[in-house]
């Protein structure tokens, strides 16, 4: 199971930078959100797997680690946020600039 | 505490003038002075204690872990210096207020004066090496402002900028000798250098550190051949001249190498440096000042070689040296900056300073021109004055040196050739400018004298000149002695200063200077035109060149590696994130760790299969914008399950919820965006991007495996067993966030609210172009089946996130999550009614929601004070709800609360403003502006 999960957070990762090479602001946001899936999967895994304990005291012998969730759980809020933001940042941009190019350049620059 | 407040009073007194400049110039002069003279008052104070031999001490640990105290003391040197300083400041204080017109701000000068008081005074008191270079930094920082003060001017910002690049730089290096002076003592504190000079010369760093700290002295006294920096310094108003480059900011160098003469000092190194530095300086400014015919030039020139005597005096190391010194800096500091007053009041009342012009003003003001002259005759070194004396200890010294063998003699000779330039610049100043003739086309004619108040502060030192050339014994005596004390230390001495010492080789080599200087001086003519024919380097040129390149130069790496590129920047920060990574990873001796693995389950491959395939499939259809996002989304719905299958349902509710608020969001971005990305990136770019996000992702997987399979400690132990007891909750994750942790939660609601009201901002002026292209995905626009599922759904969605809310504490849910809920609900609304049908019915300005819930979870947090206790202590009751049972409440449940309505009132601000700009109210106004 760990192997299939380190996999699943190595692919999202290679995915989402893939994504945010690219020269358009659209993919590059897609990629931002494909990556923050994956930091937030690899940060929640840091509490090491276990399976059917929630941690909620009293409803088992044994609890995950606490700690790695409650980070992740502001982490995927925070994440909408600044997707969001970068969103209208990117179409203020479009709007300003006539294009989407990432560097506000139709051609690009290389 | 006096030792501090000495120190302290003149920063006081640089707000005051600032303060009360309106009032006028008088009152504000009348207020500045006050800091400067109770400092004084308190150093005088101390004279009797210092005398006796003590030393008075002041100490404060400031930041001790790295060496770093604030500690001051005030020894015979730092008496001296003290003195020096705030008398002289006081004087400039006076003068300057008739030398300054009524166009400058005589607040400013007077506060800029008064930090560079205090900077200098924490340099001569302090007892830390490193707090020394904090106020040394700072003289450096306020004499730029100080030379600038006309800003104005070009020069004057020339002068300023090179006389901080010379002496910042200088700074820096003295940093790092102090530094290294630190490490091989185990202090920075003074008393504990200066009784380790052993140690520290036979150190093996000793030399780098000798060097590095005789540069700082080395720039700020203006030592060949970092000199040039002072004569550009010249372009200062004269009563700044007058105080920092006479008697204060140019000996802070003189004064560095005094006060670290018992640790530096003695070794062969120390000389040879120390005083053919001096004695180049010496003759070479000398000589220069001679050619000079800019009045303030001249003095510049003969300030650097009086510096450059003093450096060689330190250098020299010999039997009474270093008293010798102590005696010119006093004697230096009062006649060169009597002088200094002079020449401005000649080019106040002249307007010009060039000696060629400025002839024969003897008629015009005697009174000025006496106290000229005989000023100019203690700096030429005329019996009777306190030049003489100092400058015959000099002669002296110079003839004890035995260190160089039969070459000794040169020393003397070279000492005499200095000495009678100076006679001829201290006799061209008095010649040219009082007699030689009548005046050659003076900007202001005639001149007269100045008003008498400007005559004061030079009468005052030009009597202090006699006093201490006619009665050593009765004036300066016993303060030499405390500061040669300071200097030498035990090593010192006895001597005795006095007229007469019989006829003797030092007194012969008076006279030779004073008879050579008078033939040199009439041999002028011909030694200005050999000085015109010889080749001069014009410093200013020359450093704004260097400078000029390596602003170019600087320039060129920055264009070079910053072209713009946001694909150049993340295509770098991933390449240098993979090779840290790989360092880090590198060193570990096997991969897999310990834990035992956990068992592979059908479902789980399946869910990775899906989750893999949605993660590709992005990258490949991702030209096709709408397709891939819509894939995007089947990851982000994979994540949630994987959040429920290890155990944690709040991820998985908080990560399904998130997930449809983003992906509604980015389709009504797409909307408005073009709806394919052009294939625009060639082969080898294409190439080079799998291959560093390929590499990335091998590295994440490797990690997360290397991780995974090692066991851990961890922290998660105090939440889980205090969760109930401490925050009254048994949902541990929810207790962390609006209780151990609420704090890092009070600071993420408010990014969300901030991000929010940014978008906001961005949105509110958007005007869109081409809102008359609406995209054609749905035939119908507002689907009725929709609508009214929604609307019906609506109070279901309210109560379950009541529902979620209410229960966060105990079980998974909580206030994060509920606001989702509710924000989905409400946004199925506009999306199946559409926002007109929405406004009609729901008149929430969610600017002021979010603001609300941020502003009751910072109260909720505020109302722990009340009852005393920190910031965000949560306390908690059960009471019994009929028919629910009994009910935990907690002050922790508000706080949530505050974190649920900013998370409504931020998510639904966001969506709302974007989904506004189809509005027929905007589109509508676009047209009438159009036809307006």
């Amino acid at each position: 199971m760990e192997a299939l999960v380190a996999i699943a957070i190595g692919v999202m990762t290679s995915c989402a930078i893939y994504l945010m090479l690219r020269a358009r602001t659209f993919p590059v946001i897609l990629g931002l959100t494909l990556l923050s899936y994956a930091v937030n999967l690899f940060i929640f895994v840091m509490g090491r797997l276990s399976t059917g304990n929630p941690a909620v005291i009293g409803s088992g012998e044994t609890y995950p680690d606490p700690v790695p969730q409650a980070l992740v759980l502001t982490a995927i809020v925070i994440g909408f946020a600044m997707t969001a933001f970068i969103l209208v940042l990117a179409l203020r941009a479009r709007v300003e600039l006539g294009n989407d190019h990432v560097d506000g350049n139709q051609e690009g620059r290389t | 505490m006096s030792l501090l407040l000495i120190v302290l009073l003149p920063l006081l007194g640089a707000v005051l003038p600032l303060l009360t400049e309106r009032f006028g110039r008088n009152i504000c002069a009348a207020v500045a002075v006050a800091a400067p003279l109770i400092s004084a008052g308190l150093i005088i104070s101390q004279l009797p204690a210092i005398f006796a031999g003590d030393i008075p001490i002041f100490h404060v640990p400031w930041l001790s872990n790295i060496g770093l105290d604030l500690s001051l003391r005030l020894d015979g040197l730092s008496l001296m210096f003290g003195l020096l300083i705030t008398g002289i400041g006081l004087l400039v204080i006076f003068y300057a207020l008739y030398y300054l017109s009524n166009k400058d701000s005589i607040g400013k000068f007077y506060a800029i004066l008064q930090l560079f008081m205090m900077a200098m005074l924490g340099i001569v008191m302090a007892d830390n090496l490193l707090l020394l270079i904090v106020f040394w930094e700072l003289t450096s920082l306020s004499s730029f402002l100080l030379i600038g003060y006309w800003s104005y001017r070009s020069d004057a910002r020339k002068g300023a900028r090179m006389a901080l690049a010379i002496t910042g730089g200088g700074g820096l290096a003295l940093l790092a000798g102090a530094l290294l002076l630190g490490h091989m003592v185990g202090s920075f504190n003074l008393s504990v250098i200066l009784s380790n000079g052993e140690l520290i010369r036979d150190h093996k760093l000793y030399p780098i550190a000798l060097v590095l700290i005789l540069l700082g002295a080395f720039t700020k006294s203006a030592q060949f051949p970092f000199h040039f920096w002072l004569p550009h310094a010249m372009a200062a108003p004269t009563p700044v001249s007058a105080y920092l480059h006479s008697a204060t900011m140019v000996k802070a160098g003189v004064f560095l190498l005094a006060r670290l003469y018992p640790a530096l000092a003695g070794s062969e190194m120390w000389f040879f440096i120390v005083t053919f530095v001096g004695l180049i300086t010496l003759v070479y400014a000398a000589y220069t000042a001679m050619m000079k015919h800019d009045l303030k030039g001249l003095l510049a020139y003969s300030t650097i070689s009086h510096l450059g005597l003093i450096t060689m005096l330190l250098g020299l190391s010999t039997k009474l040296a270093a008293t010798a010194a102590v005696f010119h800096i006093i004697n230096h500091a009062i006649f060169k900056a009597s002088l200094f007053m002079a020449a401005g009041i000649i080019d106040h009342e002249t307007g010009t300073r060039d000696m060629r012009k400025i002839n024969g003003l003897w008629q015009y003001m005697p009174q000025t021109a006496l106290l000229a002259m005989v000023a100019a005759a203690a700096m030429a070194g005329v019996p009777l004055l306190n030049g003489f004396l100092s400058k015959e200890m000099f002669f002296n010294e110079t003839l004890h040196l035995k260190s160089l063998g039969l070459f000794s003699w040169t020393v003397p000779v070279l000492a005499t050739i200095a000495g009678i330039f100076a006679v001829a610049y201290s006799w061209r100043f008095i010649h040219d400018v009082f007699f030689n003739g009548k005046p050659v086309d003076l900007p202001k004619f005639p001149p007269h004298e100045p008003p008498p108040f400007m005559k004061a502060p030079v009468a005052i030192l030009v009597v202090l000149c006699l006093l201490v050339g006619i009665m050593p014994n009765l004036t300066v005596a016993p303060f030499i002695d405390a500061a040669s004390a300071a200097v030498a230390g035990a090593e010192l001495e006895p001597y005795e200063i006095s007229l007469w010492h019989g006829f003797n080789l030092p007194l012969l080599m008076s006279f030779t200077a004073l008879a050579g200087g008078l033939l040199l001086y009439s041999q002028r003519r011909g030694l200005f035109a050999f000085y015109e024919r010889g080749f001069h380097l014009d410093e200013k040129l020359v450093f704004e060149a260097r400078v000029q390149r390596g602003v170019r130069a600087s320039q060129w790496i920055t264009n070079t590696l910053e072209n713009g590129s946001l694909q150049r920047y993340v295509a770098w920060f991933v390449g240098f994130t993979l090779v840290m990574g790989v360092v880090g990873i590198w060193p570990l001796a096997n991969m897999t760790g310990t834990r035992p693995l956990m068992p592979l389950d059908g479902v789980s491959v399946i869910a990775a299969i899906l989750l893999i395939a949605g993660s590709v499939g992005t990258v490949l259809i991702h030209h096709n914008r709408l397709a891939s996002l819509l894939l995007l989304s089947v990851v982000g719905l994979i994540v949630s399950l994987i959040f429920v299958r290890f155990s944690a349902p709040d991820l998985a509710l908080t990560q399904i919820s998130v997930e449809v608020v983003t992906i509604v969001l980015m389709m009504l971005a797409l909307y408005f965006l073009p709806q394919l990305s052009p294939r625009q990136s060639g082969t080898l770019r294409i190439i080079r991007d799998i291959a560093l996000s390929g590499a990335a992702g091998i590295g994440v997987t490797v990690l997360t495996w290397a991780v995974l399979t090692r066991p851990y400690e961890t922290i998660a132990g105090y939440f889980l067993e205090n969760s109930v007891s401490g925050g009254g909750g048994t949902n541990v994750v929810n207790v962390i966030l609006v209780d151990f942790r609420g704090f890092d939660t009070l600071g993420e609601i408010t990014v969300l609210a901030l991000a929010a009201v940014g978008i906001l901002a961005m949105l509110r002026t958007l005007q869109l172009p081409n809102t008359s292209d609406p995209r054609s995905w749905a035939r119908e626009i507002y689907p009725p089946i929709l609508a009214v599922l929604a609307r019906v759904l609506l109070p279901l969605a309210l109560l379950v996130s009541a529902y979620i809310f209410m229960r966060g504490h105990n079980q998974p849910g909580g206030g994060f999550i509920a606001g989702l809920v509710t924000s989905v609900a409400l946004i199925l609304q506009y999306v199946s009614s559409g926002l007109s049908w929405i406004q009609e019915r729901l008149r929430w300005n969610y600017r002021s929601v979010a603001a609300l819930g941020v502003l009751i979870a910072a109260l909720t947090g505020c109302g722990a004070f009340i009852f005393g206790y920190p910031f965000l202590t949560t306390s908690f009751t059960h009471i019994h709800w009929p028919l629910v049972g009994e009910f935990e409440i907690a002050t922790a449940m508000v706080f949530d609360l505050g974190v649920y309505i900013t998370v409504v009132g931020a998510t639904l601000l966001a969506l709302a403003q974007l989904g506004m700009l189809t509005h027929p109210s905007r589109i509508k106004r676009k047209l009438t502006e159009e036809i307006a």
